[in-house]
């Protein structure tokens, strides 16, 4: 079974693809050369969250973990945007106040994430439920990992979601480890997507290193949300074949058997293969993408390093809509403190 | 609600039956189920849920049953409510309205009786609302449901009942942020709200007995707190009384103390106390003996009097 795409617009998956990945390995490497402070990447996990970001619409929204780079690239938000957030910069929609890859971009319904695990399934299901009062016909997708699975917010989500029959898909990235724990240590049950049982909608497990498996199921559940059909689980089955982050080493608890192993079903290769075997991609093609996206990296790398830090007073704003006075008492004793050390 | 009709009502128990204090009696039969949402049992799903429908752009009032309960959803108000302004440059705002009832005087044990406000007054990004009077319950709720922040709107429970006022049909707000003077005075100043303002206002008529004239300052909002008032009241006085029945150590009596301290200790004439509840678990049979009573408070302010 294949699913209707143009020729055109595989190739740009592919290219999203293939630009988060060279975006995770210059994450990881700036972060190691000490020009970021950290890294959290998607290694391995290209196509899950590329292929289901792909079937929504853009009026529809995003509730993310934060190893989900590739659908803010695909749904617009840019290099720069991204580059400026890792590095904290002046230019840093979020004034340089989380970590790398903690971020969205509401113009593109992207809502921005938090580390927390779980905590943004029940917003999914509030905003779903909200639009559905509304008469407005969008969808809310939110991304977890495994390991969320254990949190109360996913149970309480998938509940809440199942009793109002809000328009929501729950997107599981089953990437097989939660850090140092394997899947085993969080659930008992013998799936993850047969959870959704238990509140009364459909699960459904998919293929989550095959791009266009993984839309054209979460394409249906979008459908079946929109038409009033109520939520969906996806456990898209996939791997983490990078750290958990830039602070982690993945070599204390599973084997190099095992990464190997799943190497072989690296999403980003079998995607190639497929477009070769289609006549669509050639060794030209792949030379000019891969040139192209690190060039754009690069750019965006320089244009973001370059810039100061935010400046002193976004420690204290946006943290009300008006600055009250015990937060301008302390922002006028932090100017004093930095005008006396600049005498000094 | 009629002026607005992104406002929606959600919890347990809110709909048909009322809300298990009839906070919300006759509000579902006025403007539906679409408006006034019963929700399965669940605190971080109420406020999870609520943050949900802020980031879509209607305002949210979720009940929470008793405060008691609310610490399911202290995760979705501490990392997801408070933060989310900050977090994302002001991009996404969750004006969030959480109604619960606190406090004790009903003979409900520790789960139905506690008062907790302190966690909430020490995450920046909420504010955190107390009304003692139903005049001003009115008019702080309206204020607080047109706030574009988050705010934890605390319901002092034992005077649900025991506490009547006039209250105007039309519309009005009174401004968050305001502390607000319950009675004049020069000799010593108690600071209180929620139910402990109606003891202080006892514990003052007894004072006056004795001919000590007391001022008595209704805090109303604990976040953002009227330094201004505050600082006044201290300084026409030079004697402090803080009265909370919260436990006492790390209430928000020790930060009003601290502020005092730091900006007008000068002006002090006795040592600042506070009358607050003990540093226990909230009782049940010996209810009366924890919550702070006017004769407790009369006896902190001749103290503070006599010093």
């Amino acid at each position: 079974m294949e699913p209707e795409i143009s020729k055109d617009e595989l190739k740009r998956l592919y290219r999203v693809m293939a630009l988060t990945r060279n975006l995770d390995t210059r994450g990881s490497q700036l972060q190691r050369q000490g020009r970021i402070g950290f890294y959290i990447g998607s290694l391995g996990q290209e196509a899950a969250h590329i292929g289901s970001a792909y079937a929504l619409k853009p009026e529809d929204w995003v509730f993310p973990a934060y190893r989900e780079i590739g659908s803010m690239l695909l749904r617009g938000i840019t290099l720069n945007q991204l580059l400026d957030q890792y590095f904290a910069n002046a230019e840093d929609v979020q004034n340089g106040r989380q970590v790398t890859n903690l971020f969205g971009i509401k113009t593109v319904n992207y809502v921005t994430g938090s580390a927390p695990i779980a905590t943004q399934i029940p917003h999914a299901v509030g905003t779903a439920l909200a639009a559905k009062l509304r008469g407005d016909p969008i969808v809310t997708l939110t991304y977890f990992g495994d390991g969320a699975t254990s949190e109360n917010d996913f149970h309480t989500g998938m509940n809440f979601a199942g009793v109002y029959k809000t328009p929501t898909v729950f997107f599981c990235l089953n990437n097989h480890w939660a850090i140092s724990l394997p899947v085993e240590r969080q659930t008992a049950s013998e799936t993850i997507a047969i959870k959704a049982q238990a509140y009364g909608f459909e699960g459904i497990r998919v293929d989550g290193n095959d791009i266009l498996a993984v839309y054209q199921t979460t394409k249906n559940a979008v459908e079946k949300a929109r038409k009033g059909g109520g939520p969906t689980l996806i456990e898209a089955v996939t791997y983490r074949m990078g750290p958990h982050s830039t602070s982690d080493d993945p070599k204390r608890y599973r084997t190099e058997q095992e990464l190997e192993e799943w190497q072989k079903r690296d999403p980003l290769v079998r995607f190639r293969k497929y477009l070769e075997r289609k006549g669509m991609w050639s060794e030209a093609d792949e030379k000019k993408t891969q040139h192209e996206t690190n060039r754009e990296i690069d750019e965006a790398v320089q244009h973001a390093e370059k810039l100061p830090k935010p400046a002193l007073e976004t420690l204290f704003t946006d943290v009300y809509a008006e600055m009250p006075w015990n937060l301008e008492e302390q922002l006028r004793q932090l100017r004093e403190e930095k005008r006396q050390g600049d005498d000094n | 609600m009629t002026r607005n009709d992104k406002v929606i009502i959600l919890g347990e128990d809110v709909g048909v039956n009322g809300g298990v204090f009839r906070a919300t009696d006759g509000l579902y039969q006025e403007f539906g189920p679409n408006r006034v949402i019963d929700t399965p049992l669940a605190e971080s799903g109420i406020i999870g849920v609520s943050i949900g429908m802020a980031l879509y752009g209607l305002r949210p009032v979720p009940e929470i049953q008793f405060m008691d309960f609310i610490y399911p959803g202290f995760d979705q108000i501490q990392s997801e409510l408070a933060k989310f302004r900050y977090r994302s440059g002001g991009q996404f705002t969750t004006p969030v309205v959480i109604r619960t009832p606190y406090g004790g005087g009903i003979r409900g044990g520790h789960y139905h009786s506690q008062s907790t406000e302190a966690f909430f007054a020490h995450t920046p990004g909420l504010k955190v609302v107390i009304p003692a009077t139903p005049y001003d319950a009115k008019g702080l709720l309206t204020a607080a449901m047109r706030d574009p922040d988050p705010v934890i709107f605390l319901e002092p429970k034992k005077i649900y009942r025991t506490v009547r006022g006039d209250v105007p049909n039309e519309e009005y707000t009174v401004p968050i942020g305001k502390a607000n003077i319950a009675r004049e005075g020069n000799d010593v100043v108690v600071f209180a709200y929620g139910t402990m303002l109606h003891v202080a206002m006892e514990a003052a008529e007894l004072a006056a007995a004795k001919s000590i004239n007391v001022e008595v300052v209704d805090i109303r909002t604990i976040i953002p707190f009227d330094i201004e008032t505050i600082m006044n009241s201290v300084k026409k006085t030079g004697r402090v009384v803080i009265l909370h029945e919260a436990c006492k150590t790390c209430g928000f009596g020790a930060e009003i103390a601290a502020q005092i301290a730091e900006r007008c200790i000068l002006n002090l004439k006795a040592p600042i106390l506070r009358v607050a509840g003990f540093d226990v678990p909230f009782p049940y049979v010996l209810e009366d003996e924890y919550l702070p009573n006017a004769t407790r408070v009369l006896a902190a302010i001749e103290k503070v009097y006599n010093f």
